[in-house]
């Protein structure tokens, strides 16, 4: 049993990012869910409560980081399994320009968000 | 390690009676890391609410919360992201070329494992809300 399917080409730096950003994710996204589904229900979310998490840098600076490499990981991961379906030349040029431009605007305004919740603005 | 041989066009969707248990992980996966991205997009809109004022933000996070549709939504939410993680910890391992030979079985370990946490948390998702 060797079979492997992938949308990625083993070895390259897309396929290592993903997986570097993979590894980083599973701990976060646990994390996250925890939170705030089990220790705080998401119904009883309130700002306050947002706000008193967002104060404290680390978890801020966990926030940001989980933003950045989740955009990273599902965006290179669109972008390679189009690739994978064939995506060639201009079009290719386009649809990456497309995702890095839509990535750079989900990260800062997620950014500009998160110093919000904190109260730093 | 891994020998390769002719799997055919693996692109082609149309030939999905013929998938074996590692094609459905790889398009489960696909679909489950689709989904993720998306949701991303709209989190961040909805967190967003949080420039306008803070009521803004509990309003809005309330009023979603209150709605039976988003309570079912965000299960659907959670099962996708513990498939995508299970899985996507399952192909890390692969990568590194452990456990090759149990990759039908870890797969089938995932799908139930999600299915597991999925309904046991169900209760904690749908607490309060009302139809
Ligand atoms: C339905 C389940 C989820 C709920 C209830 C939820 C709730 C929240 C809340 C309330 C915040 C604000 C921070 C805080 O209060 O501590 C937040 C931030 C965040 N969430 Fe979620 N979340 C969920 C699922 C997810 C998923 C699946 C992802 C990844 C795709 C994600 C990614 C993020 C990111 C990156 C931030 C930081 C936002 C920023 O920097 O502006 N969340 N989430
Ligand atoms: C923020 C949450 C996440 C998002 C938005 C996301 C999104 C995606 C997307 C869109 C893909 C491309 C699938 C394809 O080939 O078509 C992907 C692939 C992948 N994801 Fe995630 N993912 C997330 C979290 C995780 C986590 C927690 C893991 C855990 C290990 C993971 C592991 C992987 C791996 C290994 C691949 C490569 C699949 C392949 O080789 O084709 N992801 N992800």
């Amino acid at each position: 049993m060797a079979e492997r399917y992938s949308s990625f080409a083993p070895g390259g730096t897309a396929w290592l990012l993903q997986r570097i950003t993979a590894a980083f994710l599973v701990v976060v996204l646990a994390f996250h869910f925890f939170l705030l589904h089990f220790v705080n229900h998401a119904a009883e979310i309130e700002f306050a409560g947002t706000q008193a998490r967002m104060e404290n840098v680390g978890y801020f600076l966990t926030m940001v980081l989980f933003l950045v490499a989740g955009t990273f990981h599902g965006v290179n991961g669109v972008y390679n399994a189009l690739i994978n379906q064939g995506l060639d030349g201009t079009q290719k040029k386009v649809v990456l320009a497309v995702l890095v431009i839509a990535s750079l605007a989900l990260i800062a305004q997620g950014i500009y968000v998160a110093t919000t919740m904190a109260g730093w603005t | 390690m891994s020998q390769s041989y002719n799997r055919g066009l693996i692109e082609d969707f149309g030939r999905w009676k013929e998938f074996s248990a590692g094609m459905w992980a790889w398009i489960f996966h696909k679909f489950t890391g689709w989904m993720l991205i998306g949701y991303l997009f709209t989190h961040i809109a909805v967190l967003s609410s949080s420039l306008t004022g803070p009521e803004a933000y509990t309003n809005t996070i309330g009023g979603l919360e209150s709605l039976f549709i988003v309570r079912v939504l965000e299960v659907g939410l959670l099962a996708v992201a513990v498939f995508h993680i299970l899985n996507g910890l399952r192909l890390l391992m692969v990568d590194l070329g452990v456990g090759l030979e149990a990759q039908d079985k870890s797969f089938y370990a995932s799908l139930v494992l999600t299915a597991i946490i999925t309904v046991a948390s169900v209760p904690t998702f749908l607490d309060g809300v009302t139809l």
